[in-house]
């Protein structure tokens, strides 16, 4: 840690006010870090005991107050490649558009403006919306589908801002070279600034995942299913999702005593998945920057 | 064959250059539709009447007036403008209470009749039974039924939308418990906010920075159910214990929660903002013979004010919009909150626990989108402010 270093002519009670300070915003800092420290380690703790090959590969039983969650995590990892084939090619072209197409500034400020919107839209009301217009207009039912394209829908603006930054940041005397080489623009874009974008976009498509699977409010009611022991059939089948089942049981729980276990379990399968997400998304990030600083 | 490629794909992407636009405009329509199906509604429930005896004055009762009357919290027809006599109430399940199984018939065939004449024989009593069940005929009169109108709706004080004979849509308990929730959760996180913004991007070092930053990542990243249920198992026993309450899910559980929540965008807007405040600045204040403390907070952080501020509502937008979280840990009780200790519930805690139970269509339905809409125009406004910071600050810029 860098301390600060003082010059001669300042006062003491300048120095002081510094120091006191600095000392304030290290204090803060540290604690959020074992906020953060605390929950993990809470539901690791308390989680770990409970992972087994049986709770793993389960059924839930007897009420849900035994056996183990792999419905839950089939449909979670059900629903998100669902949303990724909703939203990854759409929003990888919109952002394409963005940065490569769309010519005239208002156009481009107008649909910032919308996709920021977009991605303030909270969680709810995209379920709502779901409910309204996949479940119930377009007749999908409570399914697997209807649940997919809402968190799609909800995953749209993170993965078309992601592309957008990562197509910014390639110069343009590339794109310049090759149009100059005789490609065409879509070749351009197909051949090189696809590819030299590729590893940013991954990076975003997979956070953007691990958003989708930790979300539980937009697949309330265009989906989750309270009890689903078999694994779905079709994809206009309900099915089970972690973050849903944690929440039911842990709210709703029939039996306190025989379900915090299972509920302890369930967090630390989702808290799982999310740090392996975050995790990877780092690692290729810090892959693709050594790579192109060797260049 | 390659132009007419070129040409269709470049009309691909235009298309799905604008499927987020198009995405606002759906959910605005959907939402809207639905919501405002509310305002089409009697404010009895469907089907029924209340009918009273014809020598009553008074003709037109409010949802409220309704609701009191049926609850016995108004027991005299003079406190709803009528005679000075006290008012009976009838409901259908009540009907074996006054009449033998004989007047009523094996198939309820005569109950109508029964029921019309009970009414007409007591100036007092008020009957709430179904619209087709009750015979036109002399004695008896049906209470006006208008439909819900909007200020009883964003005017109201009570959230009761399964009660009987007349539900209750008033917004303001939930719009309130909104408030408070997001009010006191940036007000926690917003020391916290700041003081890692400045840390991190003019304290520690880089190597300190490079663990701080996928720190607050991962806070960010944490489903929000995973913090309901730590709130829930942690910090609501805990606030039952510290502050001696009767019951833990509180206002302040669900704040304590959204601040965590909330932090990781705070952080991350205003240390981007401060990063970017520009080097001249501070070496032109550092020449001048200032700490770098004084430098950070007579420079920095006045030039960076804006992103701040983007910061901080982006905060306030994302702890508005959070349901589950919320859900778990305040107690869902749909009263005006007296105080931050007390259960409260929000708009999107509603939504999330009574449309399972709704019907598809009805008032209560309706009602929980039209809280979608309210809560989609209070984030549409929100995220416009922070537009409109960002651009003033983009202009200021340049």
């Amino acid at each position: 840690m860098e301390t600060p270093t003082y010059p001669k002519g300042y006062s003491s009670r300048k120095r002081r006010s510094q120091a006191v300070a600095f000392t304030i915003c290290r204090l803060l800092s540290l604690l959020i870090v074992l906020v953060l420290f605390a929950i993990l380690g809470f539901i690791i703790v308390k989680g770990a005991g409970v992972i087994s090959w049986d709770f793993l590969t389960k059924a839930p039983e007897d009420g849900m107050t035994s056996g183990g969650i792999f419905p839950a995590i089939v449909g979670t990892l059900l629903l998100m490649l669902g949303s990724a084939i909703v939203a990854f090619p759409v929003g990888i072209m919109s952002g394409i558009y963005m940065n490569e197409y769309a010519s005239r500034g208002w156009v481009v400020k107008f649909i910032r403006l919308m996709t920021n919107n977009l991605s303030g839209v909270p969680s709810i009301v995209f379920g709502l919306f779901g409910m309204a217009l996949f479940v119930k207009y377009l007749g999908f039912g409570d399914s697997i589908l209807a649940g997919s394209l809402t968190l799609g829908l909800l995953s749209l603006p993170l993965v078309i801002r992601t592309t957008e930054e990562a197509l910014k940041d390639i110069p343009d005397g590339i794109r310049e070279g090759s149009l100059a080489l005789g490609a065409t623009k879509l070749q351009t874009i197909w051949k090189v600034v696809l590819p030299m974008g590729m590893p940013r976009i991954i990076t975003g498509l997979i956070l953007s995942l691990g958003r989708v699977s930790g979300e539980t409010a937009p697949i309330l009611f265009t989906c989750a299913a309270y009890f689903f022991p078999q694994l779905p059939s079709s994809i206009f089948d309900q099915c089970m999702a972690l973050p849903y089942h944690l929440y039911v049981i842990s709210t709703s729980g029939t039996d306190i005593e025989a379900q915090q276990p299972i509920a302890y379990g369930t967090a630390l399968v989702l808290i799982v998945i999310v740090l392996v997400i975050n995790l990877l998304a780092g690692l290729l990030r810090k892959h693709f920057e050594k790579g192109l600083k060797m260049h | 064959m390659k132009k007419f490629l070129e040409k269709s794909v470049r009309w691909i992407l235009t298309a799905s250059g604008f499927v987020t636009s198009v995405v606002i405009l759906l959910i605005i329509g959907f939402l809207f539709t639905e919501g405002a199906g509310l305002f089409g509604e009697p404010v009895i429930e469907d089907g029924y009447v209340l009918a009273v005896n014809k020598e009553n004055p008074v003709s037109r009762l409010s949802a409220e007036e309704i609701k009191a009357v049926f609850d016995e919290d108004i027991t005299n027809w003079k406190d709803l403008g009528g005679n000075d006599m006290p008012v009976r109430t009838f409901r259908l399940e009540d009907a074996d209470d006054y009449f033998t199984e004989e007047q009523l018939g094996s198939q309820y065939e005569h109950a109508g009749e029964a029921i019309a004449g009970l009414v007409a024989s007591d100036p007092g009593m008020v009957a709430f039974v179904p619209g087709t069940m009750i015979p036109d005929g002399a004695g008896i009169k049906l209470i006006e039924d208008k439909n819900i109108s909007p200020g009883e709706v964003l005017g109201g004080k009570e959230w009761f939308p399964t009660a009987t004979p007349a539900p209750l849509f008033g917004v303001l308990p939930l719009l309130a418990g909104t408030v408070w929730v997001s009010l006191f959760a940036i007000l926690f996180a917003l020391p916290f906010g700041i003081s890692i913004a400045v840390y991190m991007s003019e304290v520690a070092s880089e190597r300190v920075r490079g663990i701080l930053k996928p720190i607050i990542e991962l806070l960010n990243g944490i489903p929000s159910v995973v913090y309901g249920f730590f709130g829930l198992i942690v910090i609501v026993p805990m606030l039952q214990q510290v502050f001696g309450l009767p019951v833990g899910e509180s206002g302040l559980a669900g704040s304590l929660v959204l601040a965590i929540m909330a932090l990781p965008t705070i952080v991350t807007v205003a240390e981007d903002a401060m990063r970017n405040c520009p080097r001249t600045l501070r070496e032109a204040s550092l020449a001048l013979g200032a700490t770098k403390w004084q430098t950070i907070y007579k420079v920095v952080i006045p030039s960076s004010m804006s992103g701040i501020a983007s910061g901080v509502v982006l905060g306030i937008g994302r702890a508005v919009g959070e349901t589950m979280a919320v859900l778990m840990v305040t107690g869902n009780a749909a009263v005006i909150p007296g105080s931050i200790l007390e259960p409260l519930r929000t708009i999107p805690a509603t939504i999330a626990a009574e449309l399972g139970e709704a019907p598809a269509g009805g008032a209560h339905y309706q009602s929980l989108f039209l809280l979608g809409v309210i809560l989609f125009f209070i984030t549409f406004i929100i995220n416009m402010c922070v537009e409109y910071i960002s651009s003033r600050n983009r202009a200021k810029n340049r």
